[in-house]
């Protein structure tokens, strides 16, 4: 392969493929999906006089943790899309590996979160608002990590390179997303909502 | 290679499925879009028998025909299918076939995610429908489904609900098709402000798809958490919020008119210029208009709030009023557009200005209701039926026919007979207007829209009838139409590449394209291409005479 050439594929890897493209349409579409379940929340919360509601205990700390949790894995994401694009594949694959075990970390501690709340859908709106966004946030970390499975099979299979890696790239804008309405959901529910 | 290699033994050649087989897995951008307008005039056609029915009922004072409930379920069913299953699949449908061809493609970005969102038109329409075999009916709740009526109802609505959620994954996935297709798969010298105002319009529908779509997903989640998981989103007495459900939905639903609106201006502004002989006016003007109604439909969505007194009349009222001002641009592009030029009254052109005739009384129904002290004594009222029906039957279903005339033979190979076409565009528009403009002053004197009777001693008995009238002359117009399409099926292919001198690529390849699309592309200088071709071919004729 000549330099030319060589500028010339470096090039086409820095433009953003219609995959990655995809993906952003993709995550623009799901932001105004949560977008609507937060103006849901604060158009209930103007009407309510009391919020939250008598009754209401969520387990703040148990909820930092699983911030630090889908912080982390981001970053440990971002690490691998990093290490990708040096053409490290094989750092890559742990730097993702780990990514997917913060992710399941997190459904884990968040399913034994509901466990010890005292409070369920059925009881008022604040419960309603509550297991519903969050919920859904869930099946969209689901979601993720089983995306970023089937990219991991895929580097180990070979198929990811430095100039082919168009699933991980848009399995981390996906991800860095859904981390994203984490942080919205936690600032909601348990810094604005805390009383 | 200097060695020569053994000869390779003759090889039998692949086996082809069966063409069902080929059908149904394809995902070849030409036969998905055949396969979106099959699907789309399939829901026409029983969205159009539930309209006969209505009017049927509607035709004397007293109830003849259906139950009370059962004309809820036909009104719900009429506005869900003509809405999201046709309308909207239709202009899809026609975007899947020609927009690849029209900025010089090979198919869609995503083929396969191209067909699943075929597929998921016929799996949630048949999941809406087959609430009609669900105890207590289909739903009935209405299009707009507003709570606490829609927090009623047995499976029916449950299956609306799930129904929709379908339709809507199918909008969002096309849509993300379609704006990496424009953005990334444009031939060479296909710049963005070459690219044909069809594609325009078709870019501007995506980004409404991916935007609003999922605000209507959300909505209808809300709605099942609360009609089957128990939950209290429109619950007022465990501190939900009625009003949130019509905030929610109108936040989609303005937004959604200009995805069911904009593919049939794109349509026709493809249409007049190649029948008048001339240039679209004002190119720029015409997508300067497209993208601000594209932002403005997010700002209006609460005009349909009005009666509720709950939201700011003067705000709501000014962005509504705000939107004519781009709508006002078109018209006057339309009209330039036609000035002085060689008019061809073909099928598709006699569509094209319908369209701009019903599609302006329509949009200045549109502006009047912006008031809100006019929409407080309307709302309601057969004066709003008449304006969507002129807004989306007059405008986009006008537009559809147009188009399906023009591309008819790009699609099939065969040209639509004239005759016909002309006999379809007379019976259509003149049972349009029947039906629907007295509609106009059967609001103006009160009549209630979504009910199934009406006393004999009201003064709207005749005003019905002449509407009742002239929806089964809309039905005969469509037999019409039919005919026209089963007979031009039957003879064999003859259309030219370019029967129409069009201006966009789509004309530059045979008639229908072959798989690859094109043999050979044109060199793309402007937003005419073909024009230009034919310039420079006329230009090359004349040198060699001399």
């Amino acid at each position: 392969m000549s330099a030319v050439e060589l500028t010339r594929d470096d090039r086409a890897v820095r433009q953003t493929s219609g995959p990655v493209l995809g993906m952003v349409v993709f995550v623009a579409s799901e932001a105004m999906f949560f977008a609507t379940f937060f103006g849901a929340y604060f158009t209930i919360y103007s009407v309510n006089p009391v919020w939250p509601p008598a009754g209401f205990r969520l387990e703040p700390e148990l909820a930092s943790v699983l911030t630090v949790l889908l912080v982390a894995s981001s970053v440990t994401l971002q690490t691998g899309v990093r290490a990708i694009r040096r053409d490290r594949t094989r750092a890559m694959l742990v730097w993702l590996g780990l990514t997917i075990l913060l992710g399941a970390g997190f459904l884990g501690l968040q399913l034994y979160d509901y466990s010890l709340l005292g409070f369920g859908v059925r009881d008022g709106i604040f419960g309603s608002l509550f297991y519903v966004m969050t919920g859904l946030h869930m099946a969209h970390v689901f979601g993720g990590v089983v995306f970023l499975v089937l990219v991991l099979v895929q580097g180990l299979g070979g198929q990811l390179t430095y100039a082919h890696h168009d699933s991980m790239e848009a399995g981390s804008i996906y991800w860095h997303f859904v981390d994203v309405v984490w942080i919205c959901l936690f600032t909601t529910f348990y810094v604005i909502g805390l009383r | 290679m200097a060695i020569t290699e053994p000869r390779a033994p003759e090889l039998a050649p692949e086996p082809q499925p069966h063409w069902l087989v080929q059908w149904l897995t394809t995902t070849d951008h030409k036969r998905i879009g055949i396969l979106y307008l099959l699907n789309s005039f399939a829901f026409f056609f029983v969205a159009g028998v539930f309209a006969l029915l209505m009017r049927s009922e509607l035709a004397e004072p007293g109830r003849q025909l259906v139950t009370t409930s059962g004309y809820n379920q036909l009104f719900t069913l009429h506005g869900t299918l003509m809405i999201f299953l046709f309308i909207l699949p239709v202009l899809v449908g026609f975007g899947n076939y020609i927009v690849p061809l029209q900025i010089g493609a090979l198919d869609m970005a995503f083929p396969r995610i191209n067909a699943l969102s075929f597929w998921l038109l016929p799996v949630g329409g048949l999941t809406i429908l087959s609430g009609l075999l669900a105890k207590g009916g289909a739903a009935a709740a209405g299009w707009t489904s507003y709570a606490p009526l829609s927090e009623q109802g047995g499976a029916g609505q449950d299956l609306w609900i799930v129904g929709l959620v379908v339709v809507g994954t199918a909008s969002i996935l096309s849509g993300i098709n379609f704006i990496v297709t424009i953005l990334r798969l444009r031939a060479p010298g296909m710049t963005m402000t070459r690219l044909p105002v069809f594609v325009w319009s078709i870019l501007a529908t995506s980004l409404l798809m991916v935007l609003a779509t999922p605000v209507l997903t959300a909505g209808l989640i809300m709605l099942f958490a609360d009609r089957r998981l128990g939950a209290f989103f429109f619950n007022p007495v465990h501190g939900g919020d009625v009003l949130l459900w019509q905030h929610v939905f109108w936040f989609f639903g303005h937004p959604e008119v200009y995805m069911l609106i904009l593919g049939a201006w794109g349509i026709v502004s493809e249409i007049l210029p190649v029948f008048s002989g001339k240039p679209l006016f004002g190119y720029p003007g015409v997508i300067l208009a497209f993208v601000l109604i594209t932002a403005l439909s997010f700002s209006v969505w609460a005009h349909h709030m009005f009666v509720t007194g709950q939201v700011e009349f003067p705000f709501f009222s000014a962005t509504t009023e705000l939107i004519s001002i781009p709508t006002g641009v078109l018209f006057f592009n339309w009209l330039a557009t036609l000035w002085r030029g060689r008019l061809r009254f073909e099928p598709p052109m006699l569509f094209a200005l319908g369209f701009i005739a019903l599609f302006l009384l329509g949009g200045v129904d549109g502006v009047w209701m912006a008031s809100p002290a006019m929409d407080f004594a309307i709302h309601d009222t057969y004066w709003v039926v008449a304006h969507i029906h002129y807004v989306l039957f007059g405008g986009t279903v006008f537009g559809i026919m147009a188009a399906t005339y023009y591309w008819f033979p790009k699609i099939s190979g065969r040209l639509l007979s004239r005759r016909l076409g002309q006999w379809h565009f007379w019976l259509m528009f003149g049972g349009f207007n029947l039906t629907f403009f007295p509609m106009h002053e059967l609001g103006l004197r009160g009549m209630p829209r979504r009910v199934a009777d009406y006393l004999p001693d009201l003064g709207w008995t005749f005003l019905n009838q002449l509407a009742t009238v002239g929806s089964f002359v809309i039905a005969v117009s469509m037999v019409v139409f039919l005919v026209n399409v089963v007979v031009t099926l039957r003879r064999p292919r003859d259309a030219p590449a370019d029967p129409w001198q069009g201006n966009t690529l789509e004309w530059a390849t045979s008639s229908p394209p072959p798989v690859h699309n094109f043999d050979r592309l044109p060199e793309v200088r402007s937003n005419r291409p073909l024009w230009d071709a034919r310039q420079r071919a006329a230009a090359g004729a004349a040198e060699a005479d001399r």
